[in-house]
């Protein structure tokens, strides 16, 4: 009975089609458990976390000496939250270099240039609330928070123009919060 | 040892009870007044979510795109608000109430606890919706920090709480009292049982919120520093996460209790449904770390070990119940003498009783969709190509919605005629209902789940913004919006049958039964328990669930394979 006390001995081991079914949802279990640490040695795609305790206004002054020392052009953003967020500088870290992105509202400064096949240490960070770094159309998401400076270790491997969108909700321009990385 | 029964039972005199004319029950009155209190509070919290729902649902489907931003972003707030913390809480709190009192025979320990738990969550749930509605508190169910909220905002959600928490030592404290006094004697039923865990893990939970509102709202207040970010998340989602498993835990119990008022199915082994229990009281408190999986500041050994949960124990103990619901259900119908072929149990469900319409659409939607999305999403690695997109409000909605929220409709269809003793008005129309908002809830998860595989993003409230999405993604936020509104005339057909039933439904005298929405009579020939010790008796649920679990291995290795297609990052 379900919903009056049970006064017989009910403990029983499972038995038939329900020991059966017990063996394999565990066994599945241990598939699904087993498989996270496998990609983390073998797989390419990982999320470590890496990351450092940053101030806003230090990661700002690293942003903006990393675009003074590998500025290679301007980018009118036509997607931009407003006129005065549409101009982004662009640049290009080194080969193997640290690159610098900030978040702010509502804008991914600066544009980056990449070259497929290399890697990058990519710095984000966000200088006032939570943002979402989402790079479509890749759709690879990221959290960005202000006061961390989470490092992606990242080997654009496809050519072309990549957006970023913000997927995390930063006040109402979010929506129109975007930035572009260029890989060549 | 004294036979008389003790002042905490039913059986006592002078204890105000009831024997119910259909199942032959008794019902405590003062449990019965606060069950009453709390769904009828809880279904109008429902309707004012859903409201919502059909404003959010029109939005997302850019071609209607009816709200301006602000307001978007306010009703999504509400919405979260309203549907997961103050719908699902109350109702809830309804289920804790019957499930400590009729099960065991006993009375509800305190009317004033009572009382006042039901006086706290109503405060703090209309001060949570005024000021968002007055436009302080724009910044979702999550409200991250540095996001900030009107200091009121953070209040009522905390009152909210201590609010439940107190209702929830109300059921403890009935549960001793009724154990000590020997209201009962023996075992617990399953549904108590369940019911039980769902009342440890809501005290775990609501201690997390405690622990991270208090600090926020003082912070709000201007009394305090900000908290860190970071640490907000962590704290935040033992709140939000661990929530939900209180959700899935009634949920569960709502399956017991269902499958046995309307077919007379029993647990087919307690042992194991009560350990799959346990396993969720143990183990989903790490599942806060979900949400945590692209997060800086986390390392990998800690997202990967908590992402399973130690080794995915709490998603053993779903698909324990999975299997143990319908194997239940199979048992009864077989011995009610429906025992054609692999399937011919099915066939022969009441299908017209939309409580079973609704246990059946939840157990199989829950499962299939909201469990595989869920645990697949959820994988630490996975999660790059998931987190903060529409597949994962696509993922909740079938599993909160879809599953949760469809159980507790149907438990409706009963509560309303035994515990409010009326019949329900317009019988043909609730038996559609159930259909109509699990095939909505559904579309709209569809919708979600494949714009957001296209990388559309959760809480943003224009896609063309940003320039970058083609007529597919426009196509799924259509199928999003059509399930959206389809979802919202199931709630709404419900929310006015309820109400509708409340005012004009037929009256239930002393003993009499509620008119029956459909149960199948046992055939000539048959006999209850004859498979009780029948273990391979369960053919059709065996099947069913190996498909399941087929189709969770497509999924779960088909998203491995979209992830290793992705830039390599680490």
């Amino acid at each position: 009975m379900s919903l009056r006390p049970l006064t017989t001995p009910w403990f029983h081991p499972p038995a038939g089609h329900e020991k059966l079914w017990l063996g394999l949802a565990l066994l599945w279990c241990f598939v699904m458990s087993l498989m996270m640490p496998y990609w983390h040695f073998r797989g390419k795609q990982n999320s470590t976390g890496e990351a450092y305790a940053v101030k806003p206004a230090d990661f700002l002054a690293r942003t903006e000496q990393f675009v003074a020392a590998n500025r290679v052009g301007t980018f009118k953003n036509p997607v931009a939250a407003n006129a005065m967020l549409q101009e982004l500088p662009i640049a290009e870290p080194p080969p193997g270099g640290d690159a610098y992105l900030t978040a702010r509202m509502w804008q991914w400064w600066p544009a980056l240039r990449l070259r497929a096949g290399e890697t990058y240490r990519l710095h984000l960070s966000a200088l006032d609330l939570q943002h979402g770094f989402s790079l479509q159309p890749l759709n690879m998401n990221f959290q960005v928070l202000p006061g961390y400076d989470h490092v992606l270790t990242i080997t654009p491997t496809s050519k072309g123009e990549f957006t970023i969108v913000c997927n995390e909700f930063c006040g109402i321009g979010h929506h129109a919060m975007t930035g572009k990385i260029f890989v060549e | 040892m004294t036979t008389a029964p003790s002042s905490h039972s039913l059986a006592a005199p002078g204890v105000p009870g009831r024997v119910c004319g259909t199942t032959g029950l008794g019902v405590c009155l003062d449990a019965q007044r606060f069950i009453k209190l709390n769904a009828v509070v809880g279904i109008v919290f429902l309707l004012l979510g859903g409201i919502a729902a059909l404003l959010l649902a029109l939005t997302r489907w850019q071609t209607v795109h009816l709200l301006p931003a602000d307001w978007f972003y306010r009703i999504l707030t509400f919405h979260g608000i309203n549907m997961l913390i103050l719908w699902i809480l109350f109702f809830e709190v309804a289920i804790l109430y019957f499930a400590c009192t009729t099960p065991l025979n006993a009375r509800l320990f305190s009317r004033k606890v009572a009382w006042v738990s039901f006086g706290m969550m109503l405060t703090g749930g209309v001060m949570v919706d005024y000021i968002i509605l007055a436009g302080q508190a724009d910044v979702m169910m999550t409200s991250y920090l540095p996001l900030l909220a009107h200091p009121l905002f953070y209040l009522g959600i905390i009152l909210v709480a201590v609010g439940t928490l107190i209702g929830v030592f109300n059921f403890f404290a009935t549960l001793y009292v009724a154990k000590r006094d020997r209201a009962y004697t023996g075992s617990v039923p399953i549904v108590t049982f369940g019911a039980t865990a769902a009342a440890i893990i809501a005290v775990v939970t609501l201690l997390h919120g405690a622990i991270v509102m208090i600090p926020t709202f003082t912070y709000a207040m201007g009394w305090t520093p900000q908290p860190d970010p970071a640490w907000y998340r962590l704290i935040w989602w033992g709140l939000g996460h661990q929530s939900q498993q209180v959700n899935v835990c009634a949920m569960v119990s709502v399956w017991y209790l269902l499958s046995h008022v309307i077919l007379g199915a029993r647990p087919v082994n307690e042992a194991v449904c009560r350990t799959a229990f346990v396993l969720y009281i143990l183990f989903i408190n790490l599942a806060s770390a979900h949400h945590l999986l692209v997060d800086p500041g986390v390392g990998a050994t800690w997202k990967i070990w908590n992402t399973s949960y130690a080794m995915y124990l709490a998603v053993l103990a779903s698909m324990i119940h999975g299997f143990t619901v319908p194997a239940g259900i199979e048992i009864a119908m077989r011995e009610k003498g429906y025992v054609r072929g692999v399937f011919g149990w099915v066939t022969a469900l009441p299908w017209k009783n939309p409580a079973l319409s609704a246990t059946v659409l939840s157990v199989v939607i829950f499962g299939f969709l909201g469990g595989i999305t869920g645990v697949t999403l959820g994988t630490q690695q996975i999660n790059i190509i998931a987190h903060n997109t529409l597949r994962i409000p696509g993922h909740f909605h079938v599993t909160v919605v879809g599953g949760t929220s469809l159980a507790f409709m149907g438990l409706a269809y009963y509560v309303i005629p035994l515990i409010f003793q009326r019949d329900f008005i317009f019988r043909g129309l609730a038996r559609v209902q159930p259909w109509l908002f699990g095939l909505g809830i559904t579309l709209l998860s569809f919708g979600m789940s494949f714009a957001g595989s296209m990388g559309v993003s959760r809480r943003s409230w224009d896609i063309d913004a940003q320039g970058i999405y083609g007529p597919a993604a426009h196509l799924w936020l259509g199928v999003l919006g059509i399930g959206g509104v389809l979802a919202f005339l199931g709630l709404l057909t419900f929310v006015l049958l309820c109400v509708g039933t409340l005012f004009f439904g037929k009256k239930i005298g002393a003993g009499a039964a509620m008119s029956d929405w459909g149960t199948p009579p046992a055939l000539a020939g048959s006999s209850a328990g004859s498979l009780a010790h029948d273990h391979y008796a369960t053919k059709g649920t065996i099947v069913l669930t190996l498909i399941f679990l087929a189709c969770f291995a497509v999924y779960y290795f088909a998203n491995w394979k979209a992830l290793a297609d992705v830039w390599p990052v680490r």
